[in-house]
């Protein structure tokens, strides 16, 4: 290497140039961004920010705040059910679909398009068909079932499986899409081996199949739950938090506080709290992923 | 990441030759497992496709027939009256008309937004990917955990970003925002294709002393046109059904059309029209939906790569 080299900063600089977008995007908003929402956590700002610093009151006064338990009890049921039912139903379908059948392309088509579609037109067309005076109530009590009253979006026990029902119509699609894709990636072999032992199919996927998909469950349980931290859109829609604050979610709560309720630490300190979920699922995920194998 | 594309259909089974029958014996069309495979796909495509029935049917009806009805049945006499009334007439606050200024505005956002972003984002992960220079990882890898981030985190410093550059509640204030959170997702997918074009080429070119933008314009893009599509593909459907940023960061007469839709049907005065809100519904939902019957397979392709984004 030569000593007199040009000025390092001139080097590459067209790439540099174009990279400059990025590199403001990843410092000022991502990173420069949460470090602020976490400090200005730590505030009593209002409607404005301020450094008037009151340590944690933020977070004691989040957690002593009934609307914001409900918030996290409701998306930890809509969460792990909606995990669990995404895995079985999109696994099931996919391998429904594998089963060298006709029309896949139409079947597989059908299954996806609610994916392409808003929350927010998901949460309006299932308000109206779980209306319960014109609905589906209403389809299944003409049908003879007079005392049938499952109303999810009137009843506070159960409104969150309403919404969670609506979810899962928008996304398992994807779910089944990414299971497809792992099973095409398994060796045919394996399942002739396996017709040749004369073991039947549901105990190949079982104990084969599934196993050998361990890297795309991990992964797309990884998308799902970033996805779930921040369900707003579709509560917003379906039923705006209600009844009262039965269906409250945590995205809706920091919303509410910043813009609506003029209290923006609160904001600040929900959101902190959602940035500590996202990172307990991620980091142990991204540690697995990358940790060990490095690439150089 | 799972490449969707791996999706690939299963070898037909060739036919014999001409001579007389070959192969396996062609297995009985109605066996019991059959009936069973096709049976419960039909009932569960029966579940997907009943919500896009009803808005559907529910959009073609007349008040009356809705109140008295059946939400499954066919209208008895057709009536386009709700796609009128959603389109030019509906009100949402003081406006009132109709859904054609929140498309108008979801247009104004969308084509910006979709252009600026694949235009930064490709050249940087083409940068990254064949230009690469000192710190460009980190800054990379930043970009992606990011990616992860709850937006709530976000949204107010880039409220006050905004505020600062005097383009908060705007329109461009919007596109901005578009860019800036969708750039994570396109370049990662933009550096990734650049990644796995053959080196030789780049240095070949390289040889005949063709520089950055040369070798971006004349060899780069012309090889990648499927990876822009999907790319459009994710961006359009992505900033057309976003909800969160519109309502943040536009004002009432910039809102874009799901934030419009959503007030319309989520209005608590007046009586409630549901036909026109399905009418208004189905109106916001067909932009999207377009495009995916129109893209297919690469639509697929799109998704997953943006699932990250959630």
């Amino acid at each position: 290497m030569s000593s007199k080299r040009p000025n390092q900063l001139f080097r590459n600089l067209n790439a540099k140039i174009a990279s400059v977008p990025m590199i403001l995007t990843a410092m000022v908003v991502f990173f420069g961004g949460t470090i602020w929402t976490i400090v200005y956590s730590f505030t009593n700002s209002k409607l404005l920010p301020r450094e008037k610093w009151v340590g944690f009151d933020q977070y004691e006064r989040l957690w002593n705040t009934n609307r914001w338990l409900i918030s996290i009890e409701n998306l930890l049921i809509y969460g792990i059910l909606s995990m669990v039912f995404s895995l079985v139903i999109g696994f099931v379908l996919a391998a429904l679909l594998d089963q060298k059948i006709r029309f896949e392309n139409t079947f597989r088509s059908i299954m996806l398009y609610p994916y392409a579609l808003s929350f927010i037109v998901t949460g309006l067309v299932w308000q109206w068909l779980l209306n319960p005076d014109l609905g589906i109530p209403k389809v299944v009590r003409a049908l003879g079932w007079e005392s049938f009253d499952f109303d999810p979006l009137y009843n506070a026990d159960i409104v969150i499986y309403g919404i969670l029902i609506a979810g899962l119509w928008q996304g398992t699609g994807l779910i089944m899409c990414l299971m497809l894709a792992g099973m095409r990636g398994i060796d045919e072999d394996i399942w002739k081996a396996s017709r040749v032992d004369g073991i039947p199919a549901w105990k190949t996927y079982i104990f084969i199949v599934i196993p050998m998909m361990r890297p795309v469950f991990i992964t797309t349980l990884v998308i799902i739950a970033s996805g779930l931290v921040r369900v707003y859109d579709l509560v917003v829609a379906q039923t705006g938090g209600g009844p009262g604050i039965a269906s409250e979610v945590p995205a809706k709560y920091v919303y509410d506080m910043m813009f609506l309720g003029q209290n923006l630490g609160q904001g600040f300190a929900a959101s902190t709290m959602m940035l500590i979920t996202v990172a307990i699922i991620l980091i142990p995920w991204a540690y697995l992923e990358f940790g060990g194998k490095r690439r150089g | 990441m799972v490449d969707p594309t791996g999706i690939t259909l299963h070898g037909e089974v060739g036919a014999g030759a001409d001579g007389g029958p070959r192969g396996p014996r062609p297995r009985r069309r109605f066996s019991r497992r059959n009936i069973f495979i096709y049976g419960t796909l039909i009932v569960v495509s029966v579940y997907y496709l009943l919500p896009l029935y009803v808005m559907i049917v529910t959009s073609l009806k007349g008040m009356p027939e809705i109140r008295l009805g059946n939400i499954f049945a066919p209208p008895m006499e057709i009536t386009f009256q709700p796609w009128v009334k959603a389109w030019a007439q509906a009100c949402t606050g003081l406006n009132c008309d109709g859904l054609s200024r929140g498309f108008m505005n979801s247009v104004i956002i969308t084509v910006p937004s979709v252009i600026i972003s694949i235009v930064i984002a490709s050249v940087n992960g083409y940068a990254l990917a064949n230009w690469r220079f000192k710190g460009a990882d980190v800054f990379f890898t930043i970009l992606i955990f990011g990616a992860f981030i709850p937006y709530q985190v976000m949204l107010y410093p880039m409220v006050i970003i905004l505020r600062e550059m005097g383009i908060y509640g705007t329109l461009g204030g919007l596109v901005l925002v578009h860019t800036v959170f969708g750039m994570p997702i396109l370049t990662l997918l933009f550096r990734n294709y650049f990644t796995s074009i053959p080196e030789e080429l780049f240095k070949a070119a390289r040889v005949d002393g063709a520089g950055f933008w040369t070798i971006y314009f004349k060899i780069m893009l012309p090889m990648s046109l499927p990876i822009f599509v999907v790319a459009m593909i994710i961006q359009i459907t992505g900033i057309w059904n976003d909800f969160l940023f519109g309502v943040v960061y536009t004002r009432p007469d910039t809102y874009p059309m799901t934030v419009q839709l959503n007030n319309i049907v989520n209005s608590v005065q007046g009586v409630k029209e549901y036909n026109v809100n399905m009418a208004a519904t189905l109106l916001t939902g067909l932009v999207p939906l377009v495009i995916y019957f129109i893209s297919g397979k690469l639509f697929v392709r799109g998704i997953a790569a943006g699932a990250v984004k959630g």
